[in-house]
């Protein structure tokens, strides 16, 4: 059995350095302003047909037969049922009359693309869906699942009031809010499950192939199109049903939604497309 | 990327096929050894953050073959979810480094 094991380890390793393209490793201070440009790049010399913002359509962006598909979708969009049951949650009064505008800069209108930000008191990325669960607790409501349902429809709301707007990340002087973006890569980047991928494996590395029959989507632009209506799932989901089943997928135990690690993911995947629109909510196959 | 894949597919199936000769007239002892074993192995990796959903699953028919008394079976099980467990631990403890490899600069 050790050799075994040991063998298994070896492939591992083999497996971590014949895995795709390898660029250098780094040794630098972290540089988010330095990383989104590479990283903008990348994308964009990859596809080089594709405008920047075309990138929020995830694979509907990725070719012609499947662009038609998603202009076809949005004639009669899947997540139309939860934008409405989102627009009517988001102005129903808790039981102490107060309502989830109250909780929101510009009454949670059009700053769907601030979303997470980092809070310096708390020395945390706080996300849309943590903060929308921290205002009902406020007003004395139990929180809601994070993964679809309600929260996929409150989050539906939001963005769509904000469809269009830029995301505009900030990652301010405090060095914890360094840290954290610097933990969202790292967990980016690693290699977790008994399939041995990383997040970057699939979207990094082969946006726009197949894996199964589904089309890959690229990183950039990736959280611009959440809350998603996703066939796959038959009905809505949120970031953190995104994250959970790709763990999933990949045979890793999910961590639970709006973990640190998954909150500091959000952080640095959403601070990498600042300058993309919010397209949310989307379609997804 | 295809043979990456298939190293580590192929490292799972040897492991497995290691794990699973296990001895034949197990005890009930040998069992709740085996997986205690296997359950210690796995916290360590909840502590990395890193369990995998095979170990999971491969603990929990540990259990249901215990329950039916097959004890052989329920120590090769156990033995199976150690070595994943072991492999998922040293994939946390590599990839402390080597994750920079992937990175966009």
């Amino acid at each position: 059995m050790r050799s075994a094991i040991q063998f298994a380890s070896a492939a591992l390793a083999l497996a971590v350095l014949s895995f795709g393209v390898v660029p250098s490793i780094a040794a630098d201070a972290p540089n988010p302003v330095a990383d989104t440009k590479a990283f903008q790049k990348y994308f964009t010399d990859k596809f080089p047909k594709l405008k920047l913002e075309d990138f929020v359509n995830g694979p509907y962006s990725m070719n012609e037969d499947m662009h038609k598909q998603w202009e076809e979708k949005e004639q009669f969009p899947p997540y139309d049922f939860s934008l409405d049951l989102g627009k009517e949650l988001f102005a129903k009064p808790f039981k102490n009359g107060k309502t989830y505008a109250d909780c929101f800069a510009n009454g949670g209108v059009g700053i769907r693309q601030n979303y997470p930000a980092f809070d310096e008191k708390e020395g945390k990325v706080i996300t849309l869906e943590l903060a929308l669960n921290r205002c009902r607790e406020a007003n004395g409501e139990a929180p809601i699942s994070y993964v679809k349902d309600d929260m996929a429809a409150l989050t539906a709301y939001m963005a769509f009031t904000s469809r269009g707007k830029p995301f505009d990340i900030k990652i301010p002087g405090d060095p914890r809010a360094l840290e954290a973006y610097e933990n969202g890569k790292r967990y980016f980047y690693t290699r977790r499950g008994q399939l041995n991928f990383s997040c970057a494996s699939c979207h990094v590395q082969n946006p726009g192939e197949r894996i199964r029959a589904e089309i890959l989507a690229p990183a950039l632009g990736i959280l611009n199109a959440m809350p998603i209506y996703r066939s796959e799932w038959g009905g809505m989901g949120t970031i953190s049903r995104r994250f959970t089943s790709c763990n999933s997928q990949i045979r890793g135990v999910p961590l639970e939604p709006q973990s640190d690690e998954y909150r500091d993911l959000e952080y640095y995947l959403s601070y990498v497309s600042n300058g993309l629109p919010i397209s949310g909510p989307g379609a997804r196959p | 990327m295809k043979n990456a894949v298939h190293a580590v597919i192929i490292s799972s199936a040897l492991l497995m096929a290691g794990a699973t000769s296990a001895l034949a007239g197990a005890s009930e002892a040998d069992f709740k050894a085996a997986y205690a074993a296997a359950e210690a192995a796995n916290k360590e990796a909840g502590s990395l953050r890193n369990q995998w959903t095979t170990t999971a699953s491969t603990l929990a028919a540990a259990k249901k073959a215990a329950d039916s008394g097959n004890f052989d079976q329920a120590v090769a099980e156990s033995r199976e979810a150690e070595a994943l467990v072991k492999a998922s631990i040293y994939q946390a403890t590599s990839e402390k480094e080597t994750w920079k490899a992937m990175e966009i600069h």
